[in-house]
């Protein structure tokens, strides 16, 4: 036995090193589990080239399938990381009582979230790296104007701010195993209904601006029209994702339970 | 060093109609072991998670080191070892300690804390393939890596082999000789009886005794011996001190008893002459401590492990 003193010197480390620390191992169990890893990576890369090598799907003229598809990939991208693999990770984690565990350490709720928000963005960014490379290998060739460079990662932000909050306010109130099969059934259906891969203009009008103001579609929407139409600011979607994520932010702080 | 590690006072916590803790008042003084005894429901847990932060109580006060239990202050300072659970079950051990390790300002070195309670062989392992008490023992070397004042231990021991029960209570005997207050639960008696400086015997959620171990059991004892059946019990007593007491239970096996008093020189001389008289041999001739067992069995006329 390695003798060890026991002699007591508690402190906490500083802040952004107890959040550092904290995402870091989020991260790397998100990248070592493999439903997650299908989830936010294998399935929106498999989409992104089926749907534009073959014409499986017809998007009615005036755009490439690459093109369309992009945008509407990134957008179930950030859905499936913000909101689905963090909605059941955080589930588990809830009834793991990890949560629970976590708060006896010196990191505090507020610390835990925003390493939870920046585990979110590290897979966001390696997932769009891949994206766009794929993407790009395939022929895609966006049509922005130069300030797409800001409404791009506006809109996936928000979209980012509103998929979050809905996760945990799920995660936080229902049972992991619940939250488990909502989190994907929610997956499947805005990944019909969503504007991803089927074009929202296919469905009838009344449905299609429905489907629009969802936070998937809103999301998909305004990236399709910043990178395929060349639109500067889509102020419609920004919008609608800006109140989606105020509502939903306010509705996780409120129902969420730690244990 | 004038503030208790825990100060409890009038301390009630309702679940719907149920009373899990009912007016305990309770004080674990700083750089001692104190344990809280009970059977399963008495209310331990209840109790420890309310010192912890998790739960707020309904009646009374709780104060941690002279502050709000679970406050913002207070966490650096107080380990907390939950009864289960607690840790994702796909992460390494080595893993999950070091993670906690990067939390405090003064850690002890992830390596050489798992190398002291035995899981440097499964450093690798995900928490949900180790064994049970593999499991508490990752759970306390959790509790402990941040050098804290304060631990706070939930059933330290359950599931444990006896090699493992020995390396915790090592262990917390380290931590006691490094002035690390200590508060656990447990429903052995032995634990309680070899590690604690105080002991709280609880049962429905109130306080049935406490004090020093020594002074539970008090210097009461008992004289057992072996021999033939059937040995003249009346004439025993007649060669005894007055308030003697003796039993033969079962046949063959001899208890004499001295009630509020402890069992003598004297007693002894005078047993062993009356067997010489007889011409009886005493086999197995021993004198016991009343243990924390007997101690509850009488103060509650039931089983602590029941």
């Amino acid at each position: 036995m390695t003798a060890i003193a026991f002699e007591p010197a508690p402190g906490a480390a500083p802040l952004p090193r107890m959040i550092a620390a904290q995402s870091a191992a989020e991260t790397r169990s998100l990248l070592r589990n493999g439903e997650q890893l299908l989830l936010t990576l294998i399935i929106p890369l498999l989409l992104l080239a089926a749907f534009s090598l073959e014409p499986l799907v017809s998007f009615g003229g005036g755009i490439s399938r690459i093109d369309f598809m992009t945008p509407g990939v990134m957008a179930l991208a950030v859905m499936s990381t913000a909101f689905t693999s963090q909605a059941i990770a955080t589930g588990f984690e809830r009834r793991y009582g990890v949560l629970k565990r976590l708060g006896a350490t010196p990191l505090s709720r507020g610390g835990l979230i925003t390493a939870k928000t920046a585990t979110v963005i590290a897979v966001e960014l390696l997932q769009a790296v891949l994206i766009v490379i794929v993407a790009l290998i395939i022929g895609w060739r966006p049509h922005a104007a130069v300030a797409a460079i800001v409404t791009v990662p506006l809109l996936i932000l928000l979209g980012t701010a509103a998929f979050s909050g809905l996760a945990l306010a799920m995660a936080g109130t229902l049972r992991a195993e619940a939250t488990l099969a909502a989190a994907n059934l929610v997956y499947i259906v805005l990944l019909g209904v969503g504007g991803v891969i089927f074009p929202l203009t296919k469905f009838p009008d009344g449905a299609r601006h429905f489907f629009e103001l969802l936070p998937t579609g809103a999301l998909s929407t305004g990236l399709r029209s910043v990178l395929a139409d060349g639109v500067a600011f889509p102020v419609g979607n920004t919008v609608t994702l800006l109140v989606w994520a105020i509502a939903a932010i306010a509705l996780a702080a409120r129902v969420f339970k730690w244990e | 060093m004038s503030t208790p590690a825990v100060e409890i006072s009038g301390l009630v916590k309702r679940y719907g109609p149920a009373t899990a803790v009912d007016e305990l008042t309770l004080t674990a003084a700083r750089g001692e072991v104190t344990a809280i005894l009970g059977p399963n429901g008495a209310g331990k847990t209840t109790t420890i998670e309310i010192c912890e932060g998790y739960r707020r109580p309904d009646q009374g006060t709780v104060r941690v080191l002279g502050m709000k239990p679970g406050c913002t202050e207070l966490r650096p300072r107080v380990g907390v070892m939950l009864q289960s659970g607690g840790i994702p079950p796909a992460v390494p051990a080595a893993d999950f300690l070091t993670l906690l390790s990067r939390f405090h300002a003064h850690p002890i070195d992830p390596k050489a804390l798992l190398d002291l309670v035995g899981l440097t062989s499964v450093a690798r392992t995900p928490y949900k393939r180790l064994s049970g008490g593999q499991q508490q023992r990752l759970s306390l070397a959790a509790a402990v890596i941040g050098r804290p004042e304060l631990v706070f231990l939930d059933e330290p021991t359950a599931g444990m082999d006896p090699q493992a029960r020995h390396a915790t209570w090592e262990l917390i005997s380290a931590l006691r000789g490094a002035g690390v207050s200590v508060i656990l639960t447990t429903h052995f008696m032995d634990e309680a009886e070899r590690l604690s400086d105080h002991v709280a015997i609880i049962d429905h959620g109130r306080m049935v005794a406490e004090g020093t171990p020594a002074e539970l059991t008090g210097s009461a004892g008992q004289l057992r011996f072996r021999a033939a059946t059937g040995l003249d019990i009346e004439s025993l007593l007649a060669a005894l001190p007055l308030s003697s007491l003796a039993k033969e239970s079962p046949a063959g096996h001899y208890v004499v008893e001295v009630p509020d008093g402890a069992i003598d020189p004297m007693l002894l001389a005078a047993v062993t002459a009356w067997c010489a008289e007889q011409g009886v041999l005493a086999n197995s001739l021993r004198i016991e401590s009343r243990t924390l067992e007997d101690v509850f069995l009488e103060l509650t006329g039931k089983e602590l492990r029941a």
